[in-house]
């Protein structure tokens, strides 16, 4: 599903954020990505969902490498990954069921499914009554929601996280890690970035722990 | 609830694109008025050419107690030469009418030293020999002169030449401009919405879906400036007619500006203007925005 090789990463001229990093991530797994803020994990995430391009090292997702594809074959696959981002970066002017619906709209999907599905998500993340409520209006843990919303309203088959479960309550983000583990047990891959060590610990999965931007175990 | 599709990047709030009319407005109103200047000489031409078209002037030198002498000797060799249809020389009455709006009525050509003129008109399928008739009118009347008008139409050609090329130049420089300013546009309208765009292309918009939401916008923008302006170059226009009209001080046939009276297309070329520029700002918009899309991994 997701394989790196000896991957480097910086930006411009400065030094390396990510170094070496070596992981494969099968369909169907479910993985914690941990390590203290500034280790590299946002980076290593954008690397995984197509926003920055390696330094060195090979990519490969979805059994095919990146490296050897045209620009135009990155929307498609972009399109089976699904991300929550840390800062929401939900659309202050559009409605949150307008957010969770851009996925659907950027594919193509008729608008008559789009309204199903959004409605359908909407009431399973717990915010039916919120549909017409612009992001501004909601509160940390509802924007939260609606970011995962859209992150999942595509169905995808990677699901990347960063930072999910950082502005909600204890019971929030465990209620949040189980709708993650339903996901997984319907075949979704999920790697979750988080510097909670004992959540991580606790939910017993896999974990990937970067330390100074490289990989060392946990 | 439901938002528009393709309306995911709220370019309609952005004060650039907000701009974009007001700049777009007087490109259109500028090349309006350079095209209908252009569509308004190339008719006053056509009116010329028609005009003067198959006639020649003979002007013969004063008479001093001779005229009808001098006039019969001209009319004799016109007449003779193949090629020529009529030759009708002015009498005084119309001398006295070509000259009142000059001289008044008080002053009458008998009192001047005129010219005589010959109007002459050619055709009938003949090849008329010019240098031959000239020489035979010099050897008839001393002195007479053949106009054949040649050298005013060259001289008005030549001057309706540069009008038409300094009306294309600045079409030229009006379309750049409006180019110029929609990317400048775009591109501000890029960099404001940036987080926006990287967010659509994150979740796997293709660049298409992307530029395809500023070309709308561009279109928009660019139609409603477009229009706004030829509303006001129609005005212009409009004022300019009357006052072209007003100079007919000197009769409907001795007009100082030409009419500006548009055939159909004529119009329909002017009314394309707006059309053209949105379409122009569409382009340039889809272009801009590919562009900076590539940049994107």
């Amino acid at each position: 599903m997701v394989r790196l090789e000896n991957v480097g990463m910086r930006y411009g001229t400065g030094p390396e954020v990510l170094r070496d990093i070596s992981l494969d991530l099968r369909p169907g797994s479910f993985r914690f990505l941990t390590g203290a803020s500034g280790a590299g994990k946002t980076t290593l995430l954008r690397l995984i969902y197509l926003a920055e391009r390696p330094t060195r090292g090979l990519i490969s997702l979805f059994g095919e490498d990146i490296s050897r594809l045209q620009r135009r074959d990155l929307a498609p696959l972009r399109r089976k990954i699904g991300v929550v981002f840390q800062d929401f970066r939900l659309l202050g002017h559009l409605s949150a069921f307008d957010n969770v619906a851009l996925p659907l709209r950027v594919s193509g999907a008729p608008e008559t499914q789009v309204r199903q599905h959004v409605a359908e998500l909407m009431k399973w993340v717990g915010l039916a009554d919120k549909l017409d409520a612009r992001p501004a209006t909601l509160s940390g843990g509802q924007q939260q929601r609606v970011a995962i919303a859209r992150a999942v309203i595509g169905r995808p088959q990677l699901l990347l996280a960063d930072e999910p479960t950082g502005n909600v309550d204890d019971a929030m983000a465990l209620r949040l890690l189980h709708l993650f583990e339903g996901m997984n047990r319907l075949g979704t891959t999920l790697l979750l970035a988080t510097h909670n060590d004992a959540l991580a610990t606790q939910l017993g999965h896999g974990r990937l722990h970067l330390e100074n931007g490289e990989l060392v175990a946990a | 609830m439901i938002g528009r599709r393709h309306d995911d990047i709220p370019l309609h709030r952005d004060g650039t694109a907000r701009l974009l009319p007001w700049l777009i407005a007087p490109m259109v109103y500028l090349a309006a008025l350079a095209l209908a200047g252009m569509l308004a000489l190339g008719g006053a031409m056509q009116d010329w050419d028609r005009g003067l078209a198959g006639t020649m002037t003979v002007e013969l030198p004063p008479a001093q107690g001779a005229r009808n002498v001098a006039l019969a000797a001209a009319l004799g060799v016109l007449r003779a030469t193949p090629g020529i249809t009529s030759a009708t020389a002015l009498d005084r009455a119309a001398e006295g009418k070509l000259l009142e709006p000059w001289l008044g009525t008080a002053i009458t050509p008998d009192e001047l030293q005129l010219p005589l003129l010959i109007d002459l008109h050619i055709g009938g399928g003949g090849t008329l020999d010019l240098a031959a008739l000239k020489t035979r009118l010099a050897a008839a009347v001393p002195g007479a002169q053949l106009d054949d008008h040649r050298l005013w139409l060259n001289r008005i050609h030549a001057l309706a030449l540069s009008v038409e090329g300094t009306g294309l130049a600045i079409l030229a420089m009006v379309g750049a401009t409006s180019v110029l300013t929609v990317i400048f546009a775009t591109r501000a309208g890029f960099a404001v919405h940036r987080d926006v765009i990287e967010l659509l292309h994150a979740i796997g918009a293709r660049d298409s879906y992307i530029a395809w939401q500023f070309e709308s916008e561009a279109l928009r923008l660019g139609f409603g400036g477009g229009l706004a302006g030829l509303i006001l170059a129609a005005i212009t226009l409009w004022g300019l007619g009357h006052a072209a009209a007003a100079t007919a001080v000197l009769g409907e046939e001795a007009k100082l500006l030409p009419e500006l009276h548009f055939a159909l297309w004529q119009w329909g070329a002017l009314a394309l203007l707006p059309v053209a520029a949105a379409l122009t700002a569409m382009a340039t918009a889809r272009l801009t925005v590919m562009r900076a899309l590539a940049r994107l991994p």
